[in-house]
């Protein structure tokens, strides 16, 4: 028991500082949240002036502690609110989380429709039957069938 | 089930597609003021209040009537607007004597590179801070750095779409410095 308390709290040593790592975002990461203002594509992307000084922003960011909400008001603060990656205010902008989430509930509601409609056709066990051949008729059949066979 | 499928897919296709064109439309470049000096009359410059660049509170057009104003949007990152700007800062020692002022207007610039743009190339004139570009769609503003001559009466004179010489102010200035407000 007291093996296994203290493997847990050199566990728990050891993932603190990871864990506290992984909070402190890279600049990569970083990058991936913001837009080019002046290109208008992803800042981890861009290669124009004005990216390298949005870069040059977090960076500075960076190396003073900043958290990540931070570093967003900042730059929100110079470049405006389009250099967010995610657009965050209301009116408009809501279009970017409601359009998607209404194309999602339209292609769920087509496909609930095409899988009633392939539920309701007749299978292929339910396709009405050929009509019964009579006695002569089948009589025929067997012997040819017989004949075939010899 | 076609009938009343069709009516929900076509009203949503719609939809789309008009979300599609406001988009396109909001993005779009405005061309009223061109389009204006191309037809020989000079339309209202658009005022907006921005902040002061390296000063308190906010200043705009407004501030600047009677006075010839070469309104210049520049950005600290923006290449040409380095070369431009000692060109500006003449301009701004000449006309300040007669009624005219340079103002710039700096955009989508971290303040700290602004400013020390400006120490760099000993420029004095006034900049005020569009940081969203806010202001600068609602002069048409496709490029950096461009340049409108605003007369006394705060309205559109000039544009230049690129960065300015002196020829072009030489032939653009001194009639409007010679206007009454």
């Amino acid at each position: 028991m007291t093996r296994l308390l203290v493997a847990l709290l050199a566990a728990l040593a050891v993932a603190t500082p990871a864990a506290a790592a992984a909070a402190q975002p890279s600049e990569a990461d970083l990058e991936q949240q913001f837009m080019c203002v002046e290109c208008g594509t992803a800042l981890s992307v861009s290669q124009s002036p004005v990216a390298d000084r949005e870069r040059a922003l977090i960076q500075r960011d960076l190396a003073a502690g900043k958290s990540v909400e931070e570093i967003k008001a900042d730059m929100v603060a110079t470049y405006g609110k389009d250099v967010l990656a995610q657009p965050s205010g209301g009116g408009f902008d809501l279009t970017a989380w409601l359009v998607p989430a209404l194309l999602a509930l339209a292609a769920a509601g087509a496909l609930i429709v095409v899988l009633r409609r392939w539920r309701g056709a007749p299978s292929p066990a339910g396709v009405a039957a050929a009509p019964a051949l009579d006695p002569a008729d089948a009589r025929r059949l067997e012997a040819d069938l017989a004949a075939h066979d010899r | 089930v076609r009938k009343r499928v069709f009516w929900p897919v076509t009203i949503v296709a719609a939809a789309l597609v008009g979300l599609l064109a406001y988009g396109i439309a909001s993005k779009g470049t405005n061309t009223t003021l061109d389009t204006a000096l191309a037809k020989g009359t000079r339309p209202k410059a658009p005022v907006m209040a921005l902040p002061r660049l390296g000063a308190p509170g906010k200043a705009s057009l407004a501030d600047y009537r009677g006075k010839v104003v070469v309104l210049n949007v520049w950005a600290s990152w923006c290449d040409p607007c380095r070369q431009e700007v000692p060109l500006l800062q003449r301009t701004q020692e000449k006309i300040s004597r007669q009624g005219g002022v340079v103002l710039g207007v700096d955009t989508q610039d971290a303040t700290s590179d602004a400013l020390a743009f400006l120490r760099d190339h000993k420029a004095t004139f006034p900049s005020l801070r569009d940081r969203d570009r806010s202001y600068g769609r609602e002069l048409g503003v496709t490029g950096y750095p461009e340049t409108l001559v605003i007369d006394r009466q705060g309205r559109v004179a000039a544009i230049r779409r690129f960065p300015v010489d002196q020829k072009w102010l030489n032939q653009k200035l001194p009639p409007l410095l010679a206007e009454k407000a």
